[in-house]
């Protein structure tokens, strides 16, 4: 098959799986909706892979699948055509979308078959890929934008998703809003990027940056990229408007899985990289998108310390690996940023898919104060837990360990990076360290303080098959990307994932590159893992082996703990500084300025109309005597004016 | 030019003033009287008047078209009539009066 025809099933298998089961909503028959659902995704996950082996066999430099479907947008000289293309960073997303996507469907089966609307669910997670890939795959900034809208809605139809509960649809709408704060950024970077280049072609934007420079641009395309990563912190949750995804756990556990960790909060992410050339030329946006990186990543890191709700926990994680990415990318290592996105997608997925399990077995519990214990009955859960918590904690050789350390790394050494956002990296990493150690030693191990009421179970197959299928990829995931100083050591393991992307990868303007020896690196490394793996002992020791030390430390930080545990107030600063002003604003332009002024105009005008309806009604009485009057009148004057005139 | 007395000379003009003066009496009678077959009398004699224009032009142009439209005129005068008096004769058996103001109770 040509890769248009590819592109074309890929895109719209996932459409067609929400039409039909959009279709047939009220459907309470969990097992063909989620078939219809998990095999459409399927099938766009074989087309991802049929193209990434397409893309392998062409030669590096013309690895660039396009298509055009039709065109989308004719005004004068600006042409948008609904255009995809497939390259190195594309096949990767639409593999990790398609991939993880169908193996969290394929969980939703097992963990979504007691809920009424479990039809209606398969056909919003079916859209959601759907928007998803048009987000990816779109060639031109629009189409991107599309689908940017698109995975939005859906995560507002899955937050919500059980919309009774108010509290739940209310964490619907504050995703909503707070994405539009950062919508309204992107499109004001979109405008500024045309009226500057003239395109919002992703290709020819990206062909164009390196003339920026001699065309004075530089401030302006400064500007464009702040509004595009003002953009991408609403999306990929990060400060300040990171708020909104912790609350978005409201939604099915499966749902935080797909959407809230592994696809659409990377998108951001995603969006910069394909950017890269034109983020290059801008290095005060590039500082900027560092240090929010790393500040999230710290911040996000103690919030987490403290939550109890097993969600919420992996929630301000995946914030702060979020923060991790855009410090990557802020420092210019845009593979290492996209590597990161790629393990953090399976680990976090896995660790979602674990607490998915864990909920179910334990009755739609969420607070890890009422687990511990589960090992013996969650042993398929637990083991692929565990190796989730090796991953993200950056214990080699699993998954996290390459992509973190790469990230360090490059925020030490590139010549955009900095000491101190390396320092802010390893203590994130820390803290990552015991925040989990917490969740899996709270959750898992030690004694029960399971409601004794509640006999928990291992979740069926449905649901343990992709817990195994992603524990794998956490061990294995990273391999594609290992550093050279390892590759070396193990006898040249080359770099795949580095040579992969680049191609498409700028690199920064090297004047100011110290040399970096292979010590440094190997010191760094070993500093950092040992760091982690002292603070998860710590974490270990004071949750599991001495029980009450925690609480004895949380009385001991006295003000500070009160500060993390109630999320440093930041909802409540919002709500005292902006929601709440808006509102009372709000509600005074309504009771002076609306009641006042414009019913009052309007009134006015209706009072006007009547009273000249009145008067002109008394001339039409039915008398035809007065009507015929009303002709010789107008025939006199009409003579009169002829005779006269 | 020829000295013509109006008095014992018949012109064109003495036809077209006898017409505008039928026609003033018709609308005043339109106007200003409330019975209905007085109203239809007033109406047909504007009609005929201005039929005596129509035949004084055509006479004066010497063409007939005038004429013609004469008879189309008397044709649609009787049509008129015929409506109108089963109009008033409606209006008479319900109010046993032909008075002009019984037809605003036709209003909705």
């Amino acid at each position: 098959m040509s890769h248009q025809v590819l592109i074309a099933i890929l895109l719209l298998s996932p459409l067609v799986g929400f039409i039909i089961n959009g279709i047939r909503f009220r459907s309470a028959n969990y097992l063909l909706a989620g078939s219809i659902a998990t095999g459409a995704v399927a099938v766009s996950f074989a087309c991802a892979v049929m193209l990434f082996v397409e893309l392998l066999g062409l030669p590096a430099e013309q690895r660039r699948l396009t298509v055009s479907f039709f065109e989308w947008i004719a005004i004068g000289n600006f042409k948008v055509n609904a255009g995809f293309v497939v390259d190195q960073i594309s096949s990767i997303m639409i593999l990790i979308i398609t991939g993880v996507g169908a193996l969290i469907h394929l969980f939703s089966i097992g963990y979504m078959h007691h809920d009424k609307g479990v039809t209606k669910y398969f056909s919003y997670l079916n859209f959601f890929l759907f928007n998803m890939l048009i987000l990816v795959l779109g060639d031109s900034l629009l189409t991107m934008f599309v689908g940017w809208e698109g995975v939005g809605l859906c995560s507002y139809l899955l937050i919500g998703f059980w919309f009774s509960d108010s509290a739940k649809a209310a964490a619907g709408m504050k995703a909503f809003i707070t994405n539009r704060i950062g919508d309204a950024a992107f499109l004001i970077g979109i405008f500024i990027l045309f009226t500057t280049f003239g395109t919002v072609n992703l290709h020819e934007l990206n062909a164009l940056a390196p003339a920026a420079l001699e065309a004075g641009w530089l401030g302006t395309v400064g500007l464009a990229t702040l509004m595009l990563f003002i953009g991408a912190t609403g999306k990929s949750a990060q400060i300040p408007l990171y708020v909104w995804l912790p609350d978005a756990m409201a939604g099915p556990t499966p749902v935080s899985a797909l959407i809230h960790a592994a696809t659409m909060v990377t998108a951001g992410v995603y969006m910069i990289v394909r950017l890269n050339p034109l983020f290059v030329m801008a290095p005060n946006t590039m500082m900027v998108v560092a240090i929010v990186g790393a500040a999230t990543a710290l911040l996000a890191a103690t919030i987490g310390l403290t939550q109890t709700d097993i969600k919420k926990v992996l929630a301000y994680s995946t914030v702060s690996q979020l923060g991790y990415m855009f410090l990557a990318v802020g420092v210019g290592a845009f593979g290492a940023g996209m590597f990161h996105l790629m393990t953090h997608a399976f680990f976090k997925a896995l660790m979602f898919l674990g607490a998915g399990s864990v909920i179910h077995a334990v009755h739609e519990e969420q607070d890890i104060q009422k687990m511990g214990g589960l090992k013996k009955y969650l042993p398929i859960t637990h083991l692929t837990f565990v190796l989730g918590w090796l991953a993200i904690i950056g214990m080699p050789p699993f998954a996290g360990f390459f992509s973190k350390d790469e990230i360090l790394w490059q925020a030490y050494s590139s010549p955009r990076g900095h000491m101190l956002l390396w320092a802010a990296g390893v203590i994130g990493a820390m803290l990552t360290a015991f925040y989990m150690t917490r969740l899996l030693a709270l959750t898992f191990w030690g004694k029960s303080r399971v409601d004794k009421k509640i006999h928990p179970h291992e979740s069926p197959f449905v649901m343990t098959i992709p817990l195994m299928v992603l524990g794998l990829l956490s061990v294995v995931g990273g391999w594609v990307g290992i550093p050279h100083v390892i590759g070396e050591f193990l006898g040249h393991v080359p770099n795949y994932w580095e040579s992969w992307l680049a191609p498409l990868i700028t690199k920064l303007p090297s004047a100011t590159m110290t040399a970096h020896s292979a010590t440094e690196e190997w010191i760094l490394m070993g500093s950092s893992v040992t760091l982690a793996a002292i603070s998860a002992v710590a974490a270990y020791i004071i949750y599991v082996k001495k029980e009450g030390v925690a609480a004895k430390i949380a009385q001991a930080a006295g003000p500070v703990y009160k500060a993390v545990d109630n999320k440093y107030f930041v909802d409540e600063a919002y709500f005292a500084g902006i929601i709440n002003p808006l509102l009372q604003a709000s509600y005074n332009l309504w009771q002076y300025v609306d009641v006042n002024v414009v019913d009052k105009a309007t009134y006015k005008i209706t009072e006007i109309v009547r009273g000249g309806g009145f008067i002109v009604r008394s001339l039409q009485n039915g008398n035809m005597q007065q009507y015929a009057m009303y002709v010789v009148i107008g025939v006199v004057v009409a003579l009169s004016y002829m005779l006269v005139g | 030019m020829i000295e013509t007395n109006i008095f014992t000379e018949i012109t064109a003009n003495h036809y077209l003033i006898l017409s505008a003066v039928l026609f003033s009496i018709g609308m005043a009678g339109v106007l200003v009287r409330r019975n209905i077959i007085v109203l239809f009398m007033s109406i047909e004699l504007m009609l005929n008047a201005v039929n005596i224009s129509f035949v004084t032009f055509s006479h004066y142009f010497g063409k007939v078209d005038g004429q013609v439209m004469v008879f189309f005129v008397m044709t649609i005068a009787a049509a008129e009539a015929a409506v109108g008096l089963a109009l008033a004769v409606a209006i008479f058996k319900r109010f046993k009066e032909v008075n002009i103001r019984f037809f605003e109770h036709l209003k909705g």
